[in-house]
Parts: structure tokens; C-alpha cells; sequence
């Protein structure tokens, strides 16, 4: 996959070292920000609470 | 000397030549595992990444914005814990400040403002600050004031709970006084799981209560006006102190236990800490 990516960045390498890096951080505001947020409250982690008197 | 050179592979024989288009397939499916393993591995690192950094930045932004807005509600002279005129108990909206934590052991950088929750505060409450139980007692009240607060991540306000001795003090600021409590259990300076100390109840003989005590996720007793303890009337003022344990899981939940040990009135106009909460501070320096 990483390779297929790589062949497919049009340009010289220094375009390809600048498009990759822009990729990775696409990437990773995407898992941050969208992804992460979505998925943490479905995960059994930090719950500090203790259930009501009612 | 020993000839220590590898030497060259012998030239394959022609007939293996027809299983390489096999061998190049296997290579590619491989190479596509080990890539997938590796982005999973890399994906679960970035996750701790935001659990335990980007959510803070969130969370204090959060906090910041309640802080703010109570501290501004204080200077107009206005008490959100005071009952509305014409009624017998305040109705404080969902996620505004109550008041302002301290805890000398965690250092005076250690302020959070506590934001009012649901009976069982949201994480979204709990993403604003420490968040209050809201059918349980305010501060000062007799009974129990129970604030919920996350350990890892989103502001982490009780990460370093467990460094809490008994007797170490535990400070609630509000509108018309700072509530000094502290963990229970005697002598002070202990492993607060370890001392108990008495709990008075209203006519009954007083009840041992620890400091500190891991419980189920369940133990909703923990809420209790006297913790632990089912149709005790309260006597004294309680504050309890909810989060997760171990760090990161939700498997058990550790409970702090404090009580009221004085009240300082103050006037709040200028909002500057008193000399004798300040010297509260001096205490954990040993």
C-alpha cells in the first residue's frame, strides 16, 4: 500500500518527501480530532463515576 | 586465519524458475500484513497521543471558560449556591461552576473550578472539571458533597489522588466561604486506605469510615449522606471524591473520603486567597 502510494506522488523527490508528510498529518488530524473523539466513549476506559442513589 | 567471507549463492536451477511467480505473490501478501500490523500499531500509539495530551487541551480550555464564568458570577456578587428567592433550593444550571478545588499535596498550581453534574455527571460535565453529584449535599452542608473526576486525560483533576495522606487538607472555595475538609482517618500522614476515623451520625453511636477504599463501578453507596452506611442520618459535613483506578481502565473506581474541618467566611471581592489558607500550603512542604 505504502509503496503503491509512494510510485503514485507525482513530482521529484523532494515533492514526494512534502506530500507525504502532508498526508501523514491529513491522517492523523483525521484519527485525532474525527475518529478518536467518536470512538472513545464507546471504549470501556476511564469512567470515574459511580452510579446514583436513585 | 579462517576465510570469514560468505559465500556467493549458488545461481538457482533453472526448474525452480516456475514457483517465483508463487513466491512473489506470498512475498506481497506478506509484506501487505506487515504493513497493515505496523499502520494498526502506529494508529493505537496516536491513540494514546490524544488520550492523554490532545483531550487535556480540550478539557482546560473548558475549565477555563467555567472558571471564568463563576469567577465573574463572585464579582457581581451573585451566589449560585443560594437559594432562589421564593424557593427552598438553589437551582444551579448543569455544567457552571459551584466552586474552586485546591489540594495542597498536588502543588499550587493544583486549582480546579467543580461544575454542577447530573445525578450522574455526563462526560461531558466531566470533560469541563470535577463534577458534582448533583442529589448529593454542596459544600459545607451536613452530608455528603460528591465530585466525580477523570484520572487520565480530559483535564486529568484526580491523576495524583492517590498521593493523598490522611488528614491532608482539601479546600472547596465558594461564593460565601472557603470550606477546608480533610481525608479521613487518624493518625494524620498515613495511607489513607489504612486509618479509619469516626463519623458521627444523628442518633446513633459514630461509624468508622477509612480514608480511602477501592470499590466495584457499582458501589453507589459511596454517594451515601454517611458512605457506606444505608438509612444513617448525617451528622457532619462529608465530602467524597470519585474516580477511576487502576489509571486507564474502567474496572474499579477509588474513593477519597474528607470531612469538614473549617469554614473561613470571607468577602470574595477581591477573590485572593486568606493567610490562613495559604498557610494550609506549609503543611505538605515536609
Amino acid at each position: 500500500m505504502y509503496v503503491w502510494i509512494w510510485r503514485h506522488l507525482p513530482g521529484p523527490l523532494a515533492a514526494k518527501l512534502a506530500q507525504t508528510l502532508l498526508l501523514v498529518l491529513l491522517v492523523s488530524a483525521l484519527l485525532l480530532f474525527v475518529i478518536f473523539p467518536w470512538i472513545e466513549p464507546h471504549l470501556p476506559i476511564n469512567q470515574v463515576t459511580v452510579p446514583g442513589e436513585n | 586465519m579462517t576465510d570469514t567471507t560468505v559465500a556467493a549463492p549458488p545461481p538457482s536451477p533453472p526448474g525452480r524458475r516456475s514457483t517465483t511467480a508463487a513466491g512473489e505473490r506470498l512475498r506481497f501478501v506478506l509484506r501487505g500484513i506487515g504493513q497493515t500490523l505496523i499502520t494498526l500499531g502506529l494508529v493505537v500509539l496516536l491513540f494514546v497521543v490524544y488520550e492523554v495530551w490532545i483531550t487535556n487541551l480540550f478539557a482546560a480550555r473548558e475549565q477555563s471558560k467555567v472558571t471564568d464564568a463563576l469567577k465573574q458570577e463572585w464579582r457581581q456578587n451573585k451566589d449560585p449556591l443560594l437559594p432562589l428567592p421564593g424557593s427552598k433550593d438553589p437551582s444551579i444550571p448543569l455544567g457552571s461552576g459551584i466552586g474552586i478545588l485546591y489540594i495542597p499535596r498536588l502543588g499550587r498550581d493544583f486549582h480546579f473550578t467543580i461544575v454542577q453534574g447530573d445525578t450522574v455527571p455526563s462526560d461531558a460535565q466531566l470533560e469541563k472539571g470535577p463534577a458534582h453529584y448533583k442529589d448529593t449535599a454542596l459544600p459545607g452542608q451536613i452530608g455528603n458533597f460528591a465530585v466525580a473526576g477523570h484520572r487520565v486525560g480530559k483535564g486529568e483533576p484526580f491523576l495524583n489522588i492517590d498521593e493523598l495522606r490522611s488528614g491532608d487538607a482539601v479546600i472547596v472555595e465558594t461564593k460565601s466561604a472557603w470550606w477546608v475538609y480533610r481525608v479521613l482517618g487518624t493518625p494524620a500522614g498515613r495511607n489513607p486506605e489504612t486509618v479509619q476515623a469516626k463519623v458521627a451520625q444523628d442518633g446513633g453511636s459514630p461509624v468508622l469510615l477509612a480514608g480511602r477504599e477501592i470499590v466495584d463501578p457499582s458501589a453507589g453507596r459511596v454517594l451515601l449522606p454517611v458512605p457506606d452506611h444505608e438509612g444513617v442520618q448525617p451528622s457532619q459535613a462529608l465530602m467524597t471524591m470519585t474516580t477511576c483506578h487502576p489509571k486507564f481502565t474502567a474496572s474499579h473506581r477509588m474513593i477519597v473520603y474528607s470531612t469538614l474541618d473549617k469554614r473561613l467566611s470571607t468577602r470574595n471581592t477581591d477573590l485572593k486567597m486568606p493567610q490562613s489558607i495559604e498557610a494550609l500550603y506549609d503543611e505538605v512542604r515536609a
